[in-house]
């Protein structure tokens, strides 16, 4: 088990260091100079050399990734190019925006899948089985950003109860839990939420529907146990896979969100990813992915800690 | 390697559905069969043709011309006269632009799955077959690119690389390729261990033989049924991308593309600016339930 843990810990590494080889190479591979964000067409060439020379372009490839890489760990993710500010700086506003939508829509979807899921494993093959198993074959299949904009046809549009776009009054960028922002909350989470809950619930309802079938459970029944007592047991066993699944989610939600912020117009990390692309910000763009990628990194670490010490099995695979 | 990530459900499903190797006589009579008296996948089949050849034979169906624009047409409502399923905001036909966006938004969804699948499926049956370090060096590989959330990694690819259509299926290509290696790695490895595996090899054949008689023809069918799973998301994302301006470039007549640049008009007719979101929904619940119905009637474990 404290072997698992340490070789689960120290493989962070080189993934982390994979990730970071593959957003550096993804933003050199996109044609056009990187500084034709800052540099007007018709510069003079000296002007043009000397601004490379600043932004150190004019170096190989592996130097520039290095020296890179070194500023990363360091914590300096280097100055956005159209906006003049740190990348660092514009990070602080836009994380804890998207980390809000992302976790209201994972516990959203959790609390719901697991509902659904659990009542149709339990019943397996009645209507509510049915019932529940559309819901989230629908939920998987729906895509999430036309979701979000038939939400706003309906509560904003049609029966005006709840605004479109934006996170609070004003084009508020800092989040205060009073009524306006809560408000504000509601259509984006709603909408987040939707694949998670039909995973969750496919996934409950394969677990619980799996684990009723053991033995265990008719050793229960027989010994006595009154129903409600058994569940317990079910749900104690449905647990770790359960949550594996949340985690996973809460990371795809974090970095997948970039289709529902744009929709909302929710001023998180997928507005500065859709801005970074389409000023070709550079800089910004590396920023972004690098450390959503390490997000999820970091939570994929977390998901097996947890999963392996509920479930001691799952270490000694 | 203890650190391999679990794979998920639908993952784990895959590669079950390999691990029983013998098959019964009738078994391609068994599946039709089973697909016979199941009515959803009939269903979904039926419609999904349907999607398809609509998109195919466009310009038998379309009555109207999907590029010509007319300023007073712009965003009619649905049944008006002429306009069944009302115009665009730039006087274009809906019900045309909805035929013609098939093409592309299916051939955008489709095409990266059949390249990840070539791909992919080569380099997991190889590192699944030869195993030790280049088993190590290929998943190590498809790691890292597990470690970006989907959506992500499409973003960022297509970010990069610029907008359009190319790109973006080498994007989603790129995507796609780690789950289905991983997905043809496992399989493999679970084959090549059986014992008439073994059996040929002693009885003297070659590497490639192997390969070729004894171990694709298990493994090909259940990483095709996980390949087909990924279609749906596939689709979602490929015009998520275009959404987002990064897939297709106006005019063209994309579902995606259509939803973004209906957006703004959401408060003039917004019933019609939901429409070509509603055929991602359509094409996309139909492959899911397709999927499913193609996995349940050929788990030989049934």
């Amino acid at each position: 088990m404290f072997d698992y843990l340490i070789r689960r810990v120290l493989y962070v590494i080189p993934i982390g260091l994979g990730v970071t080889i593959l957003v550096f190479a993804l933003v050199h591979m996109s044609p056009g100079d990187p500084l034709s964000a800052v540099v007007p067409p018709d510069a003079p060439e000296e002007m043009v050399q000397e601004l490379r020379k600043a932004y150190g372009f004019d170096r190989p490839l592996p130097v520039q990734y290095v020296t890179w890489l070194g500023r990363v760990l360091t914590g300096d993710l280097g100055v956005s190019v159209a906006r003049g500010r740190e990348v660092a700086a514009e990070l602080r506003i836009a994380v804890p925006n998207t980390f809000l939508l992302a976790v209201g829509g994972t516990l959203l979807g959790f609390t719901l899948g697991a509902l659904f899921g659990g009542i149709a494993g339990y019943f397996q093959g009645s209507w509510i089985d049915k019932l529940a198993t559309s819901l989230a074959i629908t939920g998987v299949s729906v895509p999430h950003y036309w979701l979000g904009l038939v939400l706003v046809i309906i509560f904003s549009v049609e029966m005006n109860v709840l605004p479109s776009f934006g996170m609070g009054p004003g084009g508020s960028t800092a989040w205060r839990w009073d009524a306006e922002h809560l408000r504000h909350l509601v259509l984006p989470v709603v909408t987040l939420a939707v694949i998670p809950m039909g995973l969750i619930t496919r996934t409950v309802r394969a677990t619980v529907a799996e684990i009723l079938n053991q033995e265990f459970v008719q050793a229960l029944h027989a010994k006595g146990l009154l129903h409600r007592q058994v569940l317990r047991h079910v749900v104690r066993n449905a647990a770790p896979t359960t949550l594996a699944v949340m985690g996973l989610q809460l990371g795809y939600l974090l970095g997948g969100s970039i289709l529902v912020e744009t929709v909302f117009q929710w001023p998180g990390t997928g507005s500065l990813l859709n801005s970074a692309i389409f000023e070709r910000d550079l800089p910004l763009l590396q920023g972004t992915i690098l450390v959503l990628a390490m997000f999820f990194v970091l939570l994929n670490l977390f998901v097996d800690v947890m999963q392996s010490s509920i479930d001691p099995r799952m270490s000694r695979q | 390697m203890t650190t391999e990530p679990a794979l998920d459900a639908k993952q784990r499903a895959a590669v079950d559905a390999a691990q029983v190797a013998v098959r019964s006589r009738g078994y391609w009579t068994t599946v039709a069969l089973r697909i016979r008296d199941d009515k959803v996948t009939i269903l979904c089949g039926v419609v999904l043709l349907l999607i398809l050849l609509s998109a195919v034979f466009a310009d038998l169906i379309a009555l109207a011309d999907p590029y010509k624009a007319s300023m007073m047409q712009r965003l009619k409502p649905i049944g008006t006269a002429g306009y069944p399923l009302g115009a665009d905001e730039m006087g274009r036909d809906m019900l045309t632009r909805l035929i013609y966006g098939g093409r592309l938004s299916l051939f955008m969804g489709i095409s990266p799955i059949v390249f990840a699948l070539a791909i992919g499926g080569s380099l997991g049956l190889v590192a699944g077959f030869l195993g030790g370090r280049v088993n190590m060096l290929i998943m190590r590989v498809m790691d890292v690119f597990y470690a970006f959330p989907s959506v992500l990694l499409a973003v960022a690819i297509s970010g990069a690389l610029g907008a359009g259509i190319g790109n973006a299926i080498v994007s989603l290509t790129l995507v796609f390729i780690p789950p289905i290696t991983r997905v043809t790695e496992s399989v493999t490895t679970g084959v090549r261990s059986l014992d008439y595996v073994e059996a040929a090899r002693a009885s003297g054949a070659g590497s490639l033989t192997i390969i070729r008689v004894h171990v694709l023809s298990n493994v090909l069918g259940p990483v095709f049924i996980y390949a087909t799973s990924l279609i749906s998301v596939s689709i979602i994302l490929a015009s998520g991308l275009s959404f987002l301006g990064l897939g297709t470039e106006p005019p063209e007549p994309e579902w995606g593309l259509m939803l973004n640049t209906l957006r703004q008009s959401i408060y003039v007719n917004p019933w019609v600016a939901a429409l070509p979101g509603a055929m991602i929904f359509l094409t996309s619940l139909t492959f899911n339930l397709l999927s499913d119905g193609l996995r349940t009637a050929m788990d030989v474990r049934l």
